[in-house]
């Protein structure tokens, strides 16, 4: 690391980084990126803890859950999925074919 | 083996499909899989098991009742997850009137020293954390509190793109937000869960190691 670290660039990329780890930045600030975290070791290690963060949540699961659906419901539910069933197949039926 | 985002977005964009071609058993299915989905989602999002379920129930109602406007399943869960997403702010019971709390970035930069020439940053050691490393529970716990202890536009931004898989794309059209808006929004709600675990590395070592071991 150099003796006069430029800690306004440490600050610049931290707003960067989420978009870094999600590969959603342009590939020149990518770079830019990539040659900061080599020289800057607390960077690096924060980065590094952002990303487990990240994978962290996204390993993340409920343990909570929906009390049993009622059969009352589940009744209107099933004759609201097949009536809106007959009204694709009706409008399906309805587009010309190549013929017609 | 733990699946991957990517894996349960096939099997319910397939899942979709089945529903609509009206397969034997793709009704039951698609019914069990989103209604747990949009319950969890909206639990946290507006903090009340009652309102969660009716939550839930409701967006399966209008998921039917719209069901023609799907015309590709690959969209189902942008699709879903905007009408729950409007559900939620219907059921919530906090006022619409209330100000929208936003996180800002300098809360979240670990302070900085200079210590024989070399920067310091106070940060815990994340190294004891393996990256296959299972979440067990009381890991669980603290990832599931800093989630909920996000302010909303945070919360809904995180629970989309990083727990449920959403593309940033998908997530701006769920939340009627620009792309911008939701890259800036997920970076500070990162930030702030990362805070939290840094914490609770740093003041529970203890806890930690016995998870760990």
């Amino acid at each position: 690391m150099p003796a006069e670290h430029d800690i306004a660039e440490c600050r610049r990329l931290f707003a960067l980084l989420s978009e870094y780890l999600d590969a959603e930045l342009p590939q020149q600030t990518c770079e830019q990126i990539a040659a900061h975290l080599a020289d800057c070791p607390p960077c690096a290690a924060f980065l590094e803890s952002l990303r487990k963060t990240v994978e962290l949540c996204r390993r993340f699961r409920f343990e909570e859950m929906p009390a049993p659906l009622g059969e009352q419901v589940r009744r209107e539910l099933r004759a609201r999925y097949e009536k809106a069933l007959l009204a694709r197949r009706a409008a399906a039926d309805c587009v010309p074919g190549p013929n017609s | 083996m733990v699946s991957t985002a990517g894996d349960s977005q096939q099997q319910e964009i397939e899942l979709a499909r089945q529903l609509l071609a009206g397969r034997p058993g793709a009704f039951e299915r698609f019914v069990e899989a989103f209604r747990t989905k949009v319950f969890q989602y909206s639990l946290l999002v507006c903090g009340h098991h009652e309102d969660a379920e009716e939550v839930a129930q409701d967006t399966l109602f209008k998921v039917f009742e719209k069901l023609d406007q799907l015309r590709e399943p690959e969209r189902i869960r942008p699709w879903i997850y905007k009408i729950a997403h409007n559900t939620c702010l219907m059921k919530r019971r906090r006022s619409v009137f209330a100000p929208v709390e936003e996180l800002s970035l300098d809360e979240f930069m670990p302070r900085s020293g200079q210590e024989a020439g070399a920067i310091r940053r106070e940060i815990a050691d994340w190294s004891a954390l393996p990256e296959e490393q299972a979440l067990r529970a009381e890991l669980q716990r603290v990832v599931r509190e800093a989630i909920a202890g996000l302010p909303e536009i945070h919360k809904t931004v995180l629970l989309l793109r990083d727990v449920e898989g959403l593309s940033t794309a998908e997530t701006a059209e769920v939340l009627d937000a620009s792309e911008e808006a939701v890259k800036t929004r997920l970076h500070r709600a990162r930030l702030a869960v990362r805070q939290k675990l840094d914490w609770y590395l740093r003041s529970a070592p203890k806890i930690r190691n016995a998870e760990l071991s």
